[in-house]
């Protein structure tokens, strides 16, 4: 039976006895859990495995999943390439099995390591400051939601081309706060300026942008922070880390705080998770970002060196008045990004950017001509909705596909389909794809 | 130690993507114009900056880490290789149900053990650490509340004694915080808790065993003075790892729990995550539960949506792989495990208790739970000597420290949690090192404000650091 408990039976007797206890059951009366409230009999849980078989059970439920050879599936997780380099560096017992670093002269490597992460989330996303990091791309806009409120600017706008999963968790969030939350509709795939240009008002405190957005087209973020600011609200931009590599940044848009769903960053898909959360505001925003910030100092002998800081901030020195309850966050995650960015350098991503913007650039022509019709019209990076004549031939395309073992896009309702195309897509498989759409089309 | 920036050179790079084919056409969004500073290094420069940097990172497995509060009991090796299986780490999470039926398999297992476990009738594994159960769990107190036109429970009662995470998640779900005193046990005081109730009462949160590593004896009449009062009883899962198999939540009259994955079930604390915080509820509540749940139907298991659920606290079900691995876990250890793990940490924290006692004077004259509270508040007034003192000493002697100056209502307070994956031997050699300790501290205070000696850096310059804050690289112009 694996316990890891490593006392064997006769030193736990000699302990107990140490202790002046007469058995285990002696201990626990007499750290006072009341008899009759004890679990008489066992769990009802599966009996203890060896490693081998645990092993087995959980080898067979990985094979009862479809891992499928070519995917065009997005919409908030994306296949991207990930170099060795970034398994390797992560799987160091170091910094797998650490604590969050309070004791700074123990945990100057993974101090410095979020360090560095902070920086190379300011240079994406050209802002002043980062934190190191929160749950995932949803949480971090309502996290960013939560530093834009205050007693007089209660709402919060979003726009309806942002994914309706972030969409969902901010509407959560806002109901713990007793915050209002409105919609602004969007209009031929992307934010409709002149809807919010009717719904702004003293009260509202953020609007929320994704870019690019949900249908994957770029917003005009610029435009939209001018309006936004004009009114004394503040913008919050969702982006994608790949696309910051070519898009403009929200720094060079006017945006107030950069947020994002960090998983392209060498994460595996995992089912949903564990992802991460990025997060960076403008200077003056700096003491209200959530969760840890690791800064630079000196120590007694003057070297440079690194520490927790800003902690005021935090619920285990503010309690209850602390902007968030974030504790435990995705500190490997960040270190994930850190090393997928580290290793790619400027001009890996770029390359990995520019083949995801042209390989869904050819992607979309491939399967208009095979008969899926082009929704929009506005400048997309790898991400893109076409429709189906109806709802049962767009299933229908996704069932031939997945029977040529490829995940086609999402659907959206009415025969619209969201497609999304990475640097992991060749040729020959996009081609394979288009080839069984028009198939499926055929009349 | 060189910051990775600094070991940049222009034109360095690896070759990990093809280039572009960009055919004919050039992208038509609006560019980034501004230059993109990430380091140019080739891969064995990346491999070693990590590498010199773990190398002054403190893991589990480079000795005893019996940081309170924090049960950093080792993780099993197998887990990591069963979550990094290309079966689970290349799904996505929106294919459709038939092509994630074990994925679900992991998933309703996993819930079924953690509600067997914590006696309660459903969970949700969508929130990512504890502090996102704390507030998934309030929000289906208040979902509850408002469902039955209960608004005026506008109140959460947390003694004082609690993680900062409660109070913190109680005011992001939108309620006051009363805070209750504690007695002079260092448990619950029931007099100020049974006047603290009331019609504006929401609800309690608790830890139990507590803060100070005591297990409440008075845990049937705390949950019955909430109740009877009209709220309901919310469990902080930090410490179960000292009771799970003994005694349930659920049997002491808890109606929502949540656990941390990343303590009690040996998952890796990953520097500060991936953690995971599963929340677990009475059946009366589980309508309110976030995002999609694992149900059967005709045969197979398929996500489905409860009813009045509080929407979703984060995107996708949750950190699967985490998930992944508190089940090999747990079904490494199986039912007979369970108890025997919490029994052996309760055993081993009040062995360390038992070593220390004579020299460290502790905060309670108790049987301890899993961890113990030491107060070096007369060492303080005598010679000078704090608690940071005495745990950046322990650095010397190869320990991680344990949690300084937690709970707040102990003064000069170090919280130690050995865990039930530490040897006998290793307790008997911690305790020695925290003798030896104590008597350098009396013989030589001034010495001891300057510890640790071994380490390259020593005793960093916090009030700097949060005073004029950098945190980010300056490349210059």
């Amino acid at each position: 039976m694996g316990t890891y408990v490593p006392n064997t039976e006769k030193e736990q007797r000699e302990m107990l006895e140490a202790c002046g206890f007469q058995s285990f059951d002696d201990m626990y009366a007499r750290a006072g859990i009341p008899g009759e409230m004890r679990l008489k009999g066992d769990l009802a849980i599966p009996s203890a495995g060896t490693e081998m078989e645990v092993r087995r059970t959980l080898e067979k439920a990985a094979r009862k999943n479809r891992v499928y050879a070519s995917v065009f599936r997005g919409a908030g997780a994306y296949r991207h390439y990930i170099p060795s380099i970034v398994g390797e560096v992560c799987g160091k017992e170091e910094f797998r099995t650490a604590y969050t670093p309070y004791q700074a002269e123990i945990s100057q490597g993974l101090l410095q390591s979020i360090f560095e992460y902070q920086t190379e989330i300011c240079e994406l996303t050209g802002m002043a400051a980062s934190n190191a990091g929160v749950y995932d791309g949803a949480t971090a806009v309502a996290e960013g939601c939560e530093m834009c409120r205050d007693k007089k600017r209660r709402k919060v706008l979003v726009s309806g081309a942002v994914d309706p999963k972030i969409v969902s968790v901010v509407r959560t969030y806002a109901f713990g706060r007793g915050a209002e939350v409105a919609v602004v509709p969007e209009k031929d795939g992307a934010t409709d300026p002149d809807a919010l240009r009717g719904m702004l008002d003293g009260e509202t405190a953020c609007l929320v942008i994704q870019q690019p957005n949900f249908f994957g087209c770029e917003e005009d973020a610029g435009a939209l922070a001018e309006t936004v600011h004009a009114s004394g609200a503040k913008l919050i931009m969702s982006c994608n880390p790949i696309a910051l590599a070519v898009m403009r940044t929200p720094g060079e848009c006017g945006a107030d705080i950069a947020v994002g769903e960090g998983q392209p960053l060498g994460m595996p898909l995992g089912f949903g998770g564990p992802y991460l959360g990025f997060m960076a505001a403008e200077e003056k925003m700096v003491r209200r970002l959530p969760g840890r910030i690791v800064g630079e100092t000196t120590d007694i002998n003057g070297q440079r060196c690194y520490v927790l800081t800003m902690q005021a901030r935090e619920q285990h020195i503010r309690r209850e008045k602390a902007g968030s309850n974030i504790c435990s966050n995705e500190a490997l995650c960040a270190l994930t990004a850190a090393v997928y960015l580290a290793a790619m350098g400027p001009e890996g991503l770029r390359k990995t950017a520019l083949s995801c913007w042209a390989n869904a650039h050819y992607l979309r022509e491939k399967l208009s001509e095979a008969g899926l019709e082009k929704v929009h019209s506005r400048p997309f990076f790898h991400e893109f909705v076409m429709r189906a004549p109806g709802e049962k031939q767009a299933r229908d395309i996704l069932r031939a596909l997945d029977g040529a073992d490829i995940l086609g896009g999402l659907l959206l309702g009415d025969g619209r389909m969201l497609w999304c195309a990475t640097e992991m897509n060749d040729r020959d498989s996009m081609d394979r794809a288009a080839d069984i759409v028009k198939e499926v089309l055929k009349p | 130690m060189k910051l990775i920036f600094e070991r940049s050179v222009l034109g360095r790079g690896t070759d990990y993507i093809p280039e572009p084919d960009m055919g004919m056409t050039a992208p038509d969004f609006k560019p980034r114009e501004r230059k993109l500073n990430l380091p140019q290094l080739s891969e064995v420069q990346v491999d070693r900056h990590y590498t010199e940097l773990a190398g002054e990172t403190r893991g589990v497995n480079g000795g005893f880490y019996p940081l309170g509060s924090c049960t950093m009991k080792y993780n099993p090796a197998m887990a990591e290789d069963l979550a990094a299986l290309p079966g689970f780490t290349g799904v996505h999470p929106l294919q459709g149900d038939e092509s994630v039926q074990g994925c679900l398999e992991v998933m309703r297992l996993t819930e079924k053990c953690l509600a067997e476990i914590t006696g309660m009738d459903a969970v949700t594994l969508q929130p990512a650490a504890g502090a996102h159960g704390e507030f998934t769990g309030l929000m289906l107190i208040k979902a509850w509340h408002v469902s039955r036109g209960q608004t005026g429970r506008t109140k959460i009662l947390v003694p004082d004694s609690a993680h900062g995470t409660n109070p913190a998640s109680a005011a992001m779900a939108g309620f006051e915080v009363v805070n209750i005193p504690s007695d002079e046990n260092g448990c619950v005081d029931l007099q100020a808790l049974r006047a603290a109730a009331g019609d504006d009462t929401a609800g309690l949160m608790l830890t139990n065993p507590n803060t100070v590593g005591l297990f409440d004896p008075n845990i049937a009449d705390i949950t019955r003075i909430v109740h009877e009062a009209g709220g309901l009883c919310y469990y902080d899962g930090a410490n179960l790892n000292a009771v799970m198999g003994i005694v349930r939540p659920g049997d002491m009259g808890f109606d929502v729990v949540h656990v941390n994955l990343h303590k009690t079930f040996a998952t890796p604390h990953g520097g500060g995550g991936p953690g995971s915080g599963p929340v677990g509820c009475k059946k009366f509540l589980s309508g309110f539960l976030p995002g999609w749940r694992v149900n059967e139907k005709d045969g197979a298991l398929v996500r489905e949506e409860a009813k009045d659920r509080v929407g979703d606290v984060r995107s996708f079900g949750g950190n699967f792989l985490v998930v992944v691995k508190a089940l090999a876990y747990i079904l490494s250890i199986g039912r007979e495990g369970v108890p025997a793990t919490a029994a052996n940490a309760v055993l081993n924290a009040n062995y360390l208790m038992h070593l220390l006692k004579g020299a460290y004077p502790m905060a309670f004259d108790a049987v301890c739970m899993h961890e113990f509270v030491m107060t070096l508040e007369g060492l303080k007034e005598e010679t000078g000597v704090s608690a940071l003192d005495i745990a950046k000493a322990l650095i010397d002697h190869g320990i991680h420290p344990p949690t300084m100056y937690f709970p707040l209502i102990v003064h000069e307070a170090l919280m130690a949690e050995p865990t039930e994956t530490e040897t006998k031997e290793t307790l008997e050699d911690a305790a020695r090192a925290f003798l030896e300790v104590l008597q350098d501290a009396r013989s030589d205070p001034e010495k001891a404000h300057t510890a640790p000696l071994t380490t390259r850096i020593r005793r960093p310059d916090e009030v700097k650091a949060a005073r004029k804050p950098v945190i980010r690289y300056d490349f210059g112009a």
